[in-house]
């Protein structure tokens, strides 16, 4: 797949809440991809699953302290 | 190497690890040292390593473990009772923590922000009125936290000047007889309060926990007292120490004051390279409860591991010229909350006090400085948590 194609759409982002611990981290990183709930639960902001271009995603995927973000790429 | 290097030591400098751990850095990232009772433990320098032993189930943080390491004894005690939260692995842990993660989200904690201006903003005008010189830690730095972990708890602040003695006791008591006896009375003193608020309910975290969890069964008196203790200790004294550190440094850093002065945006990022820089909860410990191999290292089942936030966090593959305090860089992915399922359940609030703490502080008093040559301030002995003892101030 040539790179223009993958850019936006190829990117799937999902958090595991049984994993999460709500540090908080993902929301504060890249607070326009990810948001917490009223529980205090990380979540990915609905309709920017394929993470919007926001270079910051991976950043806060990788500041999650117990890796519960994956980034599967297609 | 030849001889392990024997931990804690003293910082010589009260915002940089001391020069005697030196050696540690160059040979990380993974080296043995010797703890006071002559055991060798690991010593995790390197910043990818801690990161994923961090986040290792195979290590555990079960303080009753016989193998756990006791770093002063002092606190050769904690074996006794089961701590929670802090000293518990999954799926205990995660129940306990799962009770009290929504109290500290995000949004909980921006909603607080308003409460802990109001505190801050008073307790500036006392200084003011009284006029320099001023005692930062207990005019400020200690005030700050313990009256905003009041309010969050529900503990009434009037009780201040009793479960902060108390907690300085577990922390830095003497011997580990007075550390048991100071940790008795606090569990006295919040079964007392936990009774009395189970008949007259109040708006606080330990009265939603109380309505929630111990009336429906979900969590034990016994538990709910020893969360409340963890919970009020971990609130007050480290952000203490962070506040007090943070301006001694700061008044230390001309340069740098100067430049957050001139750019309030500058303020969250400079937070975090602050938390960096000065760790001062320098200490994490660990046992492990299989062999784990890490950075050419064989860790053994029963090893003790130790993370000296201040080593890790000063990693220069991670931070480039790392002894610098340095605004213009990313502190991003620091540990000095830890990492993994441990990772400080108050690390927003703490964030969210430190930034109104320290804008408020210099804008309300610009030409802060310190009272005494820096070299007679003291600060604490090398310990698992780091900070100034005393912080004379004058403007």
């Amino acid at each position: 797949m040539a790179a223009d194609e993958r850019k936006g759409s190829g990117m799937r982002i999902t958090i595991d809440q049984d994993v999460c611990i709500g540090a908080g981290q993902c929301a504060l990183t890249a607070p326009a991809v990810f948001d917490q709930d009223d529980d205090g639960f990380g979540l990915v902001r609905p309709g920017r699953e394929d993470g919007a271009g926001d270079p910051l995603v991976r950043e806060a995927a990788r500041a999650c302290p117990v890796q519960a973000i994956t980034i599967t790429d297609d | 190497m030849t001889e392990a290097i024997s931990y804690f030591q003293d910082r010589t400098c009260p915002y940089h690890p001391p020069s005697a751990y030196q050696p540690l850095r160059e040979a990380g990232p993974l080296t043995q040292v010797t703890f006071y009772d002559g055991r060798k433990v690991w010593a995790v320098t390197g910043h990818a390593e801690a990161r994923a032993l961090l986040s290792d189930p195979r290590l555990s943080a079960d303080r009753q473990n016989p193998a756990f390491p006791i770093p002063f004894e002092r606190f050769a005690a904690i074996r006794r009772v089961r701590t929670p939260l802090i000293g518990v692995d999954d799926p205990e842990h995660n129940t306990q923590r799962r009770m009290l993660i929504p109290s500290f989200s995000v949004k909980r904690t921006a909603a607080l922000r308003p409460e802990i201006q109001l505190i801050v903003d008073e307790l500036i005008d006392r200084m003011l009125e009284q006029g320099p010189p001023a005692e930062l830690v207990s005019a400020f730095a200690l005030p700050v936290p313990s009256m905003v972990i009041c309010a969050l708890l529900g503990v009434p602040y009037a009780d201040h000047e009793f479960f902060e003695e108390e907690s300085r006791r577990i922390l830095r008591g003497r011997s580990a007889e007075e550390a048991e006896d100071a940790r008795a009375k606090l569990e006295e003193y919040f079964a007392g309060l936990i009774a009395d608020k189970e008949k007259r309910p109040g708006d606080g975290l330990l009265d939603e926990l109380i309505e929630d969890r111990l009336r429906a069964g979900a969590l034990e008196h016994d538990e709910l007292v020893r969360l409340a203790m963890i919970l009020l200790v971990a609130g007050h004294e480290t952000t203490a120490n962070m506040i007090s550190l943070g301006v001694f440094t700061l008044l230390e850093h001309p340069e740098q004051l100067a430049q957050l002065k001139s750019e309030e945006s500058l303020m969250p990022t400079a937070v975090e390279e602050l938390l960096r820089f000065l760790s001062i909860a320098d200490g994490l410990l660990r046992v492990a409860k299989e062999d784990i191999e890490v950075g050419g290292q064989l860790i053994r089942a029963d090893d003790g591991v130790l993370f000296p936030a201040s080593l890790i966090n000063r990693d220069e593959n991670t931070y480039p010229a790392p002894d610098r305090l340095d605004f213009g860089r990313s502190a991003r992915h620091h540990v000095a909350f830890g990492f993994g399922i441990h990772q400080c359940l108050g690390q927003n609030l703490a964030r969210a006090e430190l930034e109104i703490a320290l804008r408020s502080l210099f804008t309300r008093i610009p030409d802060l400085r310190l009272a005494v040559p820096a070299a007679e301030i003291p600060f604490k002995p090398g310990d698992t948590l780091q900070g100034m003892i005393e912080l004379p101030l004058a403007w």
